[in-house]
């Protein structure tokens, strides 16, 4: 009685042959692209563990790249925001300077055009902190020549006069303060009446009768006749105008010309002469004496 | 004196049909002899299976799984060989798995009995063909009728005449 093989041993025989002849198959057989089936067979086996294995070493690679770099990336990080922090204060320091050059650039230019006129500039360095008074203090004293009473203007306009002088300081009253006031005309009928501070942003523009016409945006200059502001300088534009039933003159409000909540540069007058433009061919406003002058002060075109 | 059992015990027990030196070879070489020579001559013949039979035949016989299944590969291999235009392999392989299965049963079941082999030759023939068309159908794309009612009536064509030839094969077993 022979013997019969196990059956293990012949199931894995009999898978042998099989794959064998399979394989026998796949080097006779093309596939539709005229490639052998065996190298088709190859192809679609190793691939996939060719993707894997390139996606392993992807995942491994960005992972260890992505981890030191992040490490690095953080202080990078850290480093940039700081130095973006310094650039933001820088950019701000410097968008203020811009601005502030602009201004200086028109007090350069408003002096320019007004060389006969003796004027210190200055900057203002303080405020009152009473909010019930309207005082400034400018960085010019009586070493520049300051004295009291000496009128304090802008480009824009008129800002105050000087009330106390030191040796480096001065003390101005602003305009808009209750104690402040300036002798003033209307530009089109040059009535003449005296602009007082409220305390308020807006000004009083008083005793200015009832039977007058007086516009809202017509324009306010200085009259002269306080012996402070020369004549012709922008006070401000009427902004409100109504007769006042319990007395015979008109309640009129006038907005400042001069930015009296924003002042950082200054001019002061060291006379009350009146500010007279250069004459030459490259003026072109005209005489303060005969025409109302402008909202602004003339500024010469470069 | 018979050397086969009826036995469904372990298969340590169950006897192992021996034949004549020579008688295997010649078997195949003559099945597929006729297998080519047959059709030209008599049309009905490409329905018959004589290779097929003489796998069947050795492998119930010689209840060997390896040996079933290494006879059914090599006339497997020699069928493609001689069949133009079939890839060598295709025929290998069903032959194989009908060589392994037909010993597999032989050593379970009684295989000397006339009905069982008729009824196995069937069911073998159908294997055939079912494992010959997956085969052409996954690696040739062809595609291949699979069961149809002229292939169960070649299946009992064979099966009728694997009855005889069995018969007359069994006079080559060697005497133990």
């Amino acid at each position: 009685m022979a013997s019969i093989p196990s059956r293990q041993k012949s199931f894995t025989l009999l898978a042998g042959v099989v794959i064998a002849q399979v394989l026998l198959l796949a080097v006779q057989i093309r596939s539709a692209q005229q490639v052998r089936l065996i190298r088709v067979w190859t192809v679609e086996v190793i691939s996939p563990v060719q993707r894997l294995g390139a996606w392993v070493i992807d995942r491994i690679g960005s992972g260890w790249g992505g981890y030191i770099g992040l490490r690095h990336t953080k202080v990078e990080n850290d480093s940039l925001r700081a130095e973006l922090d310094r650039l933001k204060i820088r950019n701000a320091e410097l968008e203020g300077r811009a601005v502030e050059a602009d201004r200086l650039a028109a007090l350069l230019n408003f002096r320019q055009t007004h060389t006969t006129t003796q004027m210190v500039p200055a900057r203002v360095i303080g405020a009152s902190p009473d909010s019930g008074t309207q005082v400034v203090y400018i960085d010019q004293g009586s070493g520049s020549g300051i004295r009291r009473d000496m009128g304090v203007i802008t480009p824009d306009g008129v800002v105050g006069k000087v009330i106390a002088v030191y040796p480096d300081t001065s003390q101005v009253l602003v305009l808009a303060d209750k104690e402040s006031g300036v002798g003033a005309l209307l530009a089109t009928t040059r009535t003449q009446g005296p602009v007082k501070g409220l305390g308020e942003p807006l000004l009083s523009m008083d005793y200015i009768s009832n039977d007058e016409k007086v516009s809202v945006g017509e324009t306010v200059l200085t009259s002269g006749q306080d012996r402070i502001f020369p004549k012709d300088l922008p006070v401000g534009t009427v902004t409100e105008t109504a007769p006042d039933g319990k007395t015979p003159f008109m309640r009129i409000r006038v907005r400042p010309a001069a930015h009296l909540d924003r002042l950082e540069e200054v001019l002061v007058l060291l006379t009350t002469q009146e500010l007279d433009p250069k004459k030459e061919a490259e003026t072109h406003l005209a005489p303060a004496k005969s025409q109302p002058a402008a909202a602004k002060l003339p500024v010469i075109a470069q | 004196m018979e050397s086969s059992e009826i036995y469904a015990g372990p298969e340590p027990h169950i006897e192992v049909h021996k034949y004549y030196p020579g008688v295997v070879p010649l078997a195949v070489v003559l099945s597929l002899v006729l297998q080519v020579f047959l059709p030209v001559h008599v049309s009905w013949a490409n329905y018959l299976e004589l290779p097929l039979l003489v796998t069947i035949y050795f492998a119930l016989s010689k209840r060997n799984p390896s040996s079933g299944l290494l006879l059914g590969m090599a006339i497997g291999l020699l069928q493609d060989s001689l069949t133009p235009g079939t890839p060598i392999g295709l025929y290998g392989i069903a032959k194989t798995l009908v060589g392994y299965g037909g010993s597999t049963i032989g050593s379970r079941l009684d295989v000397e009995h006339p009905i069982a082999r008729f009824m196995l030759t069937i069911m073998f023939y159908l294997l055939h063909h079912v494992i010959f068309a997956l085969t052409k159908h996954a690696l040739l794309n062809q595609q291949e009728t699979y069961v149809t009612l002229p292939i169960f009536i070649a299946a009992g064509a064979n099966a009728m005449i694997a009855v005889g030839f069995f018969t007359f094969l069994d006079r080559f077993r060697r005497q133990s």
